[in-house]
């Protein structure tokens, strides 16, 4: 094996455009992944048994089958009821209801996690069991499984290599694309490594700095 | 042109699904395996242990399945085993479940409270009796449930080494679906597979949650 820094600068750009769109991927995964979690979680403690069950099944399903398979079934399977989309708004449709699954369970133990008084303190300001929820409930309990969270994302962040495989040009088909023209599998493998490892560390540290700036609260009194 | 009925597509998936059940059962044991010592020196006293059992674990969860999966093929071939896809594939799925079952394990042991450890260490046990007798058996207890639940992300995490061309449940119906043009139905069918499969583990995950955290307390 030679690994030269040429391998890198060669590509540069490739590998920089990939990265970017793993990244911007990501990003708008969680923020439409988390809208599906809240509502998800939300509907998981509905007053309304056919509410509660259709996102029980919808995180059952979700949770159980593997990535690829729901990418596959989205941009593959779906045109058969005429739904077509392109590879990247089927990735992002995909990763998003991934997490959304997985985000309605964790924020839903979160919403657990706050006792009845906190409900009863919104109640009794007049709020209505919507506006208590947003207003009251919803934060602490993202502050609770907020380790949960993030891991979760983690997962999206480095599950996106997959939507590889239906010709997305992030950062993993990129490091394919550049395999086929270098010859090098195994060094371009390596480097596409290097990069998500980068990626994780980076995010990692920008979840720590958000814990520290939103959920300051939760250690102020303590 | 065959025709392929319903029965056709599901036994092609029946067939293809002892793979991905060989292939979850290798990569479960010998994770298991493997992540026994690195969960040791996860939790050892010498940092020239800790530190790259550590570096280990961070590397194995901050990369990708799947760029894992193309290390170990390409990276076998580099060194001279041009190997079947089913061996790279267990490969690197034993390391990568080795890595979170390690992870798992050592928040098992350190969620035994240290009095524990000061208890049997007044008895004069030396360090590895405290663990066997004292840490291990309440270790264990608290450890159950996440490392069944763990065994759900292994079985999803086969379906990738369909990408490295092994022929499991995720391969075949990319094969069928591109034999019989019918993507929604055969995958539809795939997912209900894995659903079949997962689905049993996570309800057996859940009640032994349940159980221990009972008799935890």
């Amino acid at each position: 094996m030679n690994l030269t820094l040429a391998d890198l600068t060669d590509h540069g750009e490739l590998f920089l455009r990939g990265t970017a769109l793993t990244i911007a991927l990501t990003f708008a995964s969680l923020i439409a992944g988390m809208a599906l979690g809240v509502l998800g979680a939300a509907g998981r403690r509905s007053t309304l048994a056919p509410v509660r069950w259709i996102t029980g099944a919808y995180v059952e399903l979700i949770r159980n089958t593997p990535f690829i398979i729901q990418l596959f079934f989205i941009f593959f399977g779906l045109p058969k009821l005429g739904i077509r989309m392109g590879s990247l708004e089927a990735a992002f449709l995909a990763m998003s209801i991934n997490l959304g699954g997985y985000a309605t369970e964790i924020i839903r133990a979160g919403l657990d996690s706050i006792g009845r008084g906190m409900w009863e303190a919104g109640a009794s300001l007049g709020l209505t069991r919507w506006q208590s929820f947003r207003l009251v409930i919803l934060v602490p309990a993202l502050q609770k499984v907020y380790p949960a969270l993030t891991s979760q994302f983690i997962i999206i962040l480095l599950g996106s290599s997959v939507v590889s495989q239906i010709a997305v040009e992030e950062l993993t088909f990129v490091g394919s694309y550049i395999q086929s023209r270098n010859f090098r599998a195994f060094e371009t493998t390596l480097i596409v490594a290097a990069i998500y490892l980068l990626l994780v560390l980076v995010f990692k540290w920008i979840c720590a700095a958000i814990d520290k700036r939103v959920f300051a609260f939760a250690r102020a009194g303590r | 042109m065959t025709e392929f009925t319903l029965w056709d597509i599901v036994r092609n998936l029946l067939l293809a699904a002892r793979w991905t059940i060989l292939l979850s059962l290798i990569a479960f044991i010998g994770g298991g395996l493997v992540a026994l010592p690195v969960t040791l020196a996860r939790i050892s006293q010498n940092p020239m242990l800790r530190a790259p059992a550590g570096a280990y674990i961070a590397l194995l969860q901050g990369t990708p399945l799947l760029v894992q999966l193309f290390l170990a093929f390409f990276g076998l071939a580099l060194i001279g085993f041009n190997l079947a896809p089913l061996a790279a594939a267990a490969i690197a799925l034993t390391l990568y479940t080795s890595a979170f079952l390690a992870e798992i394990w050592r928040g098992a042991i350190e969620a035994v409270p240290r009095g524990q450890w000061e208890g049997a260490q007044s008895l004069a046990l030396t360090r590895w009796q405290q663990m066997r007798f004292i840490i291990v058996p309440q270790a264990l207890k608290m450890g159950i449930a996440p490392t069944a639940g763990f065994s759900v992300q292994v079985v999803k995490g086969t379906a990738l080494a369909s990408i490295i061309g092994f022929v499991e449940l995720t391969k075949a119906g990319t094969m069928i679906a591109n034999a019989t043009f019918d993507a929604f139905r055969v995958y539809g069918l795939v997912a209900l597979f894995y659903f079949a499969l997962c689905y049993p583990l996570s309800l057996a995950a859940k009640s032994l949650e349940r159980r221990m955290a009972v008799k935890g307390h």
